[in-house]
């Protein structure tokens, strides 16, 4: 098993520590990973994207130009990454703010309100966490009890009383997923 | 076993200081190396084993601190990005010539000049053949993942104090970035003052009772002795070349056509052994660990078994290859692969290169 994602969106959208759960969740379940950011020079306002792949065999190249799942927070990765997820792979986006939908016939397209769900939640900061969740629904690569190991290896240790919140957020994301 | 985590390639090199009891880190920051200088400041490694950690004022101050540590029989380390690398060359030329052991790290990015802060590794030759002056040479370790990022602080720190030189860990903004799992050692203690004093008799650490003086120096004015001392510095480097090299060969057993590729180029590359096999071509990697001393008897090891052509894939414009093409010596073709500017490229055109350029589809 070789799973291959881009999660891509905009900086301070947690783009990058989603990555980074996945990655350590990944561990969590004895798989191999790697995490390869590609983010402009700005911190917040600028695009953020993350490569991260989990597999069964070492991970060859972190850099990579098709993916299996697209994970996508904003039009411009869109944009950018409709294009390079593999015939029959899979995309899932927040439809909030996307203009332009994606069109692919050869993929499997899938929506998850993640900023509207996690306005709803009270608490904008599990955003991340309710798009993993769908992310997961879709690609069943790694157990919960996993995802919350990662948890508690990347969050600081002041974070863990979060964990449950966190878990809540994914539960809502894979409740909520909707194909396209 | 050690401890697991989920680490950047520079934060794994900075806790690897730590862990081998490193007693000094002098550094400036600059991407894309900043996490070494941050990892190492949030640590508190004073704290933690006593190391001290300082931001100089400049790479040339952070490198000429590395001098004086190092001449005091310390375990020190620097780091820095390509320009700032060029900066600290005439210090290292100082450390060559006066064969004080340090580990530095050049967490390359695009050039020449400022360049960009995407990863490259166009500073192969800045590494390999000098940079500074005088003949000297500095030994090159090229890791390829973030656990080598960890492991070749210990081992450079060990080649070091062996040889009584600069070893450097030359890696790239992909594997210094990147997160991949890491076992990270346990910690070791830092040397005591006592200890120094009894391992290293060349080690500048206070003339007490008699004991006759010692002298930490790049120059002599007395030609003679100036040439005694290259002659020495040159047995040293042979010595090297001997023993030291290493080096990685994945599907080289029946290859008809090899890469040669070190570093985030490596991964790359075997990415496109994996695709070219099962596309029913004959390929193999040839992964230089060490970039000096260069495997090259590898290299000739390999033509003798039948390998008809190498391609040497870098993200440069081409330095590697010409340390393929001496090993090569004319008798199979070598050629070069690369993209540029920050730009990284596909296993699949690598694998389109070695078709085009080597196999001629």
């Amino acid at each position: 098993m070789t799973e291959e994602i881009i999660i891509a969106g905009f900086g301070g959208q947690g783009v990058l520590s989603m990555g980074k759960i996945l990655a350590y969740s990944g561990i969590m379940e004895g798989k191999e990973v790697s995490w390869m950011p590609s983010y402009g020079p700005e911190m917040r306002g600028g695009t953020a994207n993350v490569t991260v792949i989990v597999s069964d065999e070492r991970v060859c190249s972190p850099i990579i130009n098709a993916f299996d799942t697209a994970v996508i927070l904003n039009q411009q990765s869109l944009d950018k990454f409709e294009s390079k997820v593999k015939p029959g792979g899979y995309l899932l986006y927040d439809p909030n703010g996307i203009t332009k939908k994606p069109t692919r016939k050869d993929i499997n397209i899938y929506t998850i309100e993640g900023a509207q769900l996690a306005s709803d939640m009270g608490n904008s900061k599990v955003f991340n966490m309710i798009i993993l969740g769908a992310f997961l629904k879709l690609r069943p690569i790694i157990d919960d009890k996993n995802v919350e190991e990662g948890l508690r290896h990347s969050l600081p240790e002041r974070a863990h009383k979060l964990i449950p919140l966190n878990m809540e957020a994914v539960k809502v994301g894979k409740d909520n997923v909707k194909q396209a | 076993m050690g401890e697991l985590k989920l680490m950047k390639g520079n934060e794994a090199l900075a806790e690897a200081a730590i862990r081998y009891g490193a007693d000094a880190y002098f550094g400036y920051p600059i991407t894309p190396q900043s996490e070494v200088i941050e990892y190492l400041s949030e640590q508190n490694p004073y704290e933690r084993t006593g190391m001290v950690v300082l931001q100089a004022e400049s790479e040339l101050a952070a490198i000429n601190m590395v001098y004086g540590a190092g001449a005091s029989g310390k375990r020190v380390m620097t780091s820095s990005s390509s320009p700032g690398v060029c900066l600290k060359q005439e210090g290292l030329a100082y450390i060559a010539g006066a064969e004080i052991p340090c580990v530095f790290a050049d967490v390359v990015r695009g050039g020449p000049g400022l360049g960009t802060i995407q990863p490259s590794q166009a500073d192969y030759f800045q590494n390999t053949k000098g940079g500074g002056n005088g003949d000297y040479r500095n030994l090159v370790l090229a890791p390829a993942s973030v656990q080598e990022m960890c492991d070749f602080v210990a081992l450079g720190f060990d080649l070091a104090f062996k040889y009584r030189m600069a070893a450097c860990i030359l890696s790239d903004g992909a594997i210094g970035q990147m997160m991949e799992k890491v076992v990270l050692p346990d910690q070791k203690p830092r040397m005591s003052d006592e200890e120094i004093k009894a391992k290293y008799p060349w080690a500048i650490n206070g003339r007490k009772n008699g004991t006759q003086h010692r002298i930490i120096t790049s120059l002599d004015l007395d030609s003679a002795k100036m040439e005694e001392h290259n002659i020495h510095l040159q047995k040293k480097y042979k010595e090297i070349e001997e023993n030291e090299v290493r080096y990685e060969m994945i599907n080289c057993d029946d290859a008809e056509y090899v890469f040669v590729a070190y570093g985030s180029s490596a991964r790359i590359a075997q990415k496109s052994v994996q695709l070219g096999r099962e596309a029913g071509l004959k390929v193999g990697l040839l992964r230089p660990i060490t970039l000096w001393p260069y495997p090259t008897k590898a290299i000739d090891a390999l033509i003798k078994k039948g390998v008809k052509g190498f391609l040497s894939v870098e993200l440069s414009c081409g330095q590697m290859i010409e340390d393929v093409r001496l090993a090569c010596n004319g008798r199979v073709k070598a050629e070069h692969f690369g993209r540029v500017g920050g730009i990284i490229h596909t296993p699949e055109e690598v694998l389109e290169a070695m078709k085009k350029q080597i196999i001629g589809e």
